[in-house]
């Protein structure tokens, strides 16, 4: 019960997180021409995080899931 | 070249080979043994939310607008990270009632309102159209493309097709029968598709492969890589908005945040999605998995969607092929005919994939919230007296099915030159939004009512309409344009795109602030001022504290009535048909203990269980009418319902009093320990001060009697020794009896049973009084006095023999402590702002700072008692002490080594005596 009660809290966190790097200020930083990697920066930038975004939520909910299991 | 049949032959079997999967998922169902339940399939059935519209539109939106298109993706990746919290307590209340589709949670949760639910299919129905109509678009432009193989013709320069030759009546046609075979082969009470899930599951795969595959080969086949494609796009001029599009093509940073929360909705209220993730849902913990695994899944069918878009657009001359077949015309003209066949194959699969599980959820909807409710209302048709409904409820079923996609392929053959793929979507996306503040207020808020989500779904539904496809009709050419630029009956206040004047926003961006700011404004404020009736307070419970209910209880706390068992058997069975209600009624026999159908006791939570299956079949509001119609029923009054649920917060305020109480307990037990402990100390103190009064008496007592002695056993002494010895003994029986005197004193003030004569007093009167009382010991020790007193001091009420008691002490104590040689005390009497004080100062040898306290506790004098005599009884001044406190006074010493000391104490003007004695300090 508190562990799947931490786990919502991170996940708002997560949608948080998620929300701050998929607007205004951040992708305004990014979208300029320079390149990284010969990726246009803005197409590496969004992708990249929202890799991140999406393995953060994986650990969130695979690392509860296993503590719940254990328990 | 690619004959027609070859690709006619390759879709049918793909087709076969779905319906194959999807009938072995129902027989894996049947068996018991379902082979959807894993995390695994539940994720990839998700992905129908890839349609064509992401299969072919994403690049052709890319390809006008670069990064636009992504918030599509962005958004329920977002979502996604609430549905912990938001989705897994829909599927929790689904299970709960029984919920078969999104109106029915809708009408469910406001009362059971047929009236809702019929809204809610309605706008469903008319919001989900012109997206299914895509799905044909997409596939019969594919097909049409893939035809000229290996030219590239574009469908538009073919020219127009009589109805009866449009391969898109065809595959609405086919897609229809497919659908029916899949979803209405029979009829289930929980509602539930395994064998179309598995295929969905499957469909998502070969979708997701086609496209890695086709982007696979444009990216590293055709160019080298991502690298090379973006290096060649930026020498591109006509190219390089694309490579920095927010703010320039891809539209605002507002539109683009409109966009993210549109589908952030999206992804939980489109019929589909709802039907996948909700309905099909068979173990809420598949949600774990499918929380990262349908985002990652997301982002692997984006990744090659801007190379792909990129290469098309330098690949192909300007304008000459539309960027929404670049994914199918890039490898035909690469002259890859296999790679063109499996484009075409995914296609099919995101389109078929979406229709299916589209129609299914949209025919529920309008079989049990719209028709069913209707007909059953509908007198004359005596349905309500007929044995066996469930082949009419599977007939209305199947005309829904075909009904929505011949609606769907009209609004093809009328509207769907109009747009591009992806404009039609999102007014799909905007229209589906419209029931994010009534579910979402619905599962958090028990204070939404039923007229205010009537208020919001209708108004925003209406704000939608007039923004979005109204204006999707004039471009169609149904409406006259003046309509969107210069407004109806030239008004330019309402124009379509620029409501109430705000302009500067893209047509969706517009339509969600209008219809979210109507919508959530009317749903909030209605039920703010409605007031909900007794099924509505139930409901609203029922669905907002669903995680808080165990066991399957649910609704039948709030009913009561009586019901037959055979009643409502025959009920089921002409739903459901006679075996399905035999199994269910003997499942619930075993569950509550009887032996046969026959010992079940018609009781509310039998009543509940034959609503609730029920209600998978028809939906919640005609299930509500038709049970209410075989049993007899007294209605909950609002009270009643008010006490049901006050029961509940009855008990959790009644575990929040014990808390409360044994806090209470705590607090109370920790100050008996500190009285018992305070109790403890004087007692101790009480057996101290005993064996000091002992003590002191003792002294005296001794020396009387020792001197007593002598003269009695010695007559020989002469006169003046005699004297001597009975002076002394004189002197000590007066100290004795002193020092009893102020013992009795002492206890008297603690006690409180002092009498005190409380009179107007002249302080400086008692003070002169005192001086000439104390004059004969101050000759004895060849002291002088200074008097510095005040001329007029107001007259205070004080006990005045007390008050003189108290100066008398103090003057008595600077006499024997002052200089032995040349003694000096002075005494001065000052009127302060609220009080009088008295400072008495003496030149003896001072008091020391750790003597300060001690004076003034019982038997305590400064200096060292053992070896010097002691001068007083050492109680004056506690007993001063405690008369000054009664008056309200202080009564403290200054004092510095060798500069002598000055007890000084005030008196309040103003008197507020208290009836009791404070406390000592």
């Amino acid at each position: 019960m508190i562990s799947s009660l931490i786990r919502g809290q991170r996940l708002i966190a997560l949608f948080l997180l998620g929300c701050l790097l998929f607007n205004y200020p951040l992708l305004y930083i990014f979208n300029s021409k320079s390149q990284i990697f010969g990726i246009p920066l803005l197409y590496a930038y969004i992708f990249a995080a929202w890799a991140l975004l999406i393995s953060l939520m994986a650990w969130v909910v695979e690392r509860a899931g296993r503590k719940d299991s254990k328990d | 070249m690619l004959p027609g049949w070859v690709i006619i032959v390759t879709s049918f079997t793909y087709l076969g080979i779905l319906f194959a999967i999807a009938y072995y998922g129902d027989k894996r169902a049947d068996a018991g043994r379902s082979i959807i339940a894993n995390p695994y399939v539940y994720s990839l059935s998700l992905g129908v939310y890839a349609t064509a519209w992401t299969f072919y539109g994403s690049v052709g939106r890319a390809a006008s607008n670069g990064v636009g298109f992504l918030p599509i993706y962005l958004g329920p990746t977002l979502m996604i990270a609430l549905w912990w919290l938001v989705l897994r307590k829909i599927i929790r209340i689904n299970k709960v009632n029984r919920i078969t589709s999104l109106a029915d949670f809708i009408g469910s949760r406001y009362g059971k309102s047929a009236l809702l639910a019929g809204l809610a299919s309605v706008i469903a129905v008319v919001g989900i159209v012109p997206y299914i109509s895509l799905q044909l678009k997409a596939v019969s432009t594919s097909f049409t493309i893939l035809l000229q193989y290996p030219q590239i013709i574009m469908p538009i320069k073919l020219g127009a097709v009589p109805v009866l030759s449009d391969t898109a009546l065809y595959v609405a046609l086919l897609l229809a029968a497919f659908t029916i075979l899949f979803g209405t082969r029979h009829l289930d009470a929980s509602e539930r598709h395994e064998g179309m899930v598995a295929a969905i599951a499957f469909e998502s795969l070969v979708k997701l492969l086609a496209f890695l595959a086709v982007g696979f080969f444009v990216t590293f086949g055709i160019y080298n890589g991502f690298a090379d494609i973006f290096a060649r796009a930026a020498a591109n001029p006509k190219l390089l908005p694309l490579l920095t599009p927010l703010d320039g093509v891809a539209g605002s940073y507002g539109s683009w945040v409109w966009l993210t929360i549109l589908s952030m909705f999206a992804i939980m209220f489109l019929p589909r999605q709802f039907q996948v993730s909700v309905v099909e849902n068979v173990n809420e913990n598949h949600l774990n998995k499918a929380i990262w695994l349908f985002p990652l899944y997301m982002l692997a069918i984006n990744i090659f969607v801007l190379p792909m878009a990129f290469g098309g657009l330098m690949h192909f001359p300007q304008g000459t092929v539309d960027a929404d077949t670049f994914v199918l015309t890039v490898p035909m003209a690469e002259r890859q005919q296999g790679l063109a066949l499996l484009v075409f194959i995914g296609g099919l699969s995101a389109a078929t994939g979406m229709v299916i599980v589209e129609t299914i959820a949209l025919s529920t909807m309008l079989c049990n919230d719209l028709v069913m409710p209707v007909l059953l209302r509908m007198k004359m048709l005596r349905l309500r007296e007929r044995r066996e409904l469930s082949s009419v409820l599977l007939g209305i079923r199947r005309g829904a099915i075909v009904l929505v996609l011949l609606l769907g392929y009209g609004y093809f053959r009328l509207a769907g030159e109009a747009y591009a793929l992806v404009s039609i979507g999102l007014v799909s996306f905007a229209a589906v939004a419209q029931f994010a503040p009534v579910i979402l207020g619905g599962i958090f808020w028990k204070g939404g009512t039923r007229m205010g989500a009537l208020a919001g779904l209708s108004i925003g539904f209406l704000v939608w309409g007039y923004t979005l496809l109204l204006p999707a009709f004039a471009k169609s050419g149904w409406l006259p344009i003046s309509f969107l630029e210069q407004g109806p009956f030239g008004i330019a206040l309402l124009k379509p795109h620029q409501l109430f004047g705000l302009a500067g926003l893209d047509e969706i961006t517009h339509a969600m602030i209008w219809s979210m700011l109507c919508n959530f404004g009317a749903y909030v404020g209605v039920s703010l001022k409605s007031r909900p009736s007794a099924i509505e307070q139930a409901q609203a419970t029922l669905f907002v504290d669903v995680l808080k209910q165990t066991g399957e209880s649910g609704g039948s706390r709030f009913w009561r009535g009586t019901a037959s068992v055979p009643e409502l058997h025959a009920l089921l069975g002409r739903f459901l048909g006679l075996e399905r209600a035999d199994e269910a009624f003997a499942s619930y026999a075993r569950q509550h203990g009887s032996e046969s159908i026959n010992e079940i006791k018609a009781d509310a939570a039998l009543v509940n269980f034959a609503e609730t299956l029920l209600a998978g079949a028809i939906g919640a509001a005609s299930a509500r009418a038709m049970v209410a119609s075989v049993v007899e029923e007294e209605p909950l009054g609002i009270d009643e319902v008010m006490n049901i649920l006050d029961e509940t917060s009855q008990v959790i305020a009644y575990s929040r009093k014990l808390e409360q109480k044994s806090h209470e307990l705590e607090t109370a037990t920790a100050e008996l320990r500190a009285a018992n402990e305070r109790l403890k100390e004087l007692d101790k103190l009480k057996d101290d001060f005993v064996s000091t009064v002992s003590h002191e008496l003792r002294t005296p007592l001794t020396s009387i009697r020792a001197l007593s002695e002598i003269l009695h056993g010695h007559p020989e002494l002469n006169i003046s020794e005699r004297g001597k010895y009975l002076n002394i003994i004189i002197k000590e029986s007066e100290r004795l009896t002193r020092l009893i005197n102020q013992v009795l004193d002492l206890s008297k003030i603690e006690s409180g049973s002092v009498e005190w004569n409380i009179t107007e007093v002249d302080v400086k009167g008692v003070i002169e009084d005192a001086v000439s009382a104390t004059s004969q010991i101050f000759k004895e020790n060849n002291a002088k006095l200074e008097l510095n007193l005040s001329e007029i001091v107001p007259m205070i009420r004080v006990d005045r023999d007390r008050l003189m008691q108290v100066v008398i002490n103090i003057l008595s104590n600077a006499v024997k402590f002052c200089d032995r040689q040349a003694g000096l005390v002075s005494v001065r009497l000052r009127r302060n702002e609220q009080s009088l004080r008295v400072d008495v100062h003496d030149n003896g040898p001072g008091i020391s700072l750790g003597d300060q306290h001690i004076i003034f506790e019982k038997f305590r004098q400064a200096g060292d008692t053992m070896t010097e005599k002691p001068q007083g009884t050492g109680l004056g001044l506690t007993i001063s002490r405690h008369i000054i406190g009664h008056f309200n006074g202080k009564l403290w010493v200054e004092s510095e080594m060798g500069k002598g000391a000055t007890f000084s104490f005030t008196l309040p003007l103003k008197q507020r005596l208290i009836p009791e004695f404070p406390a000592p300090n």
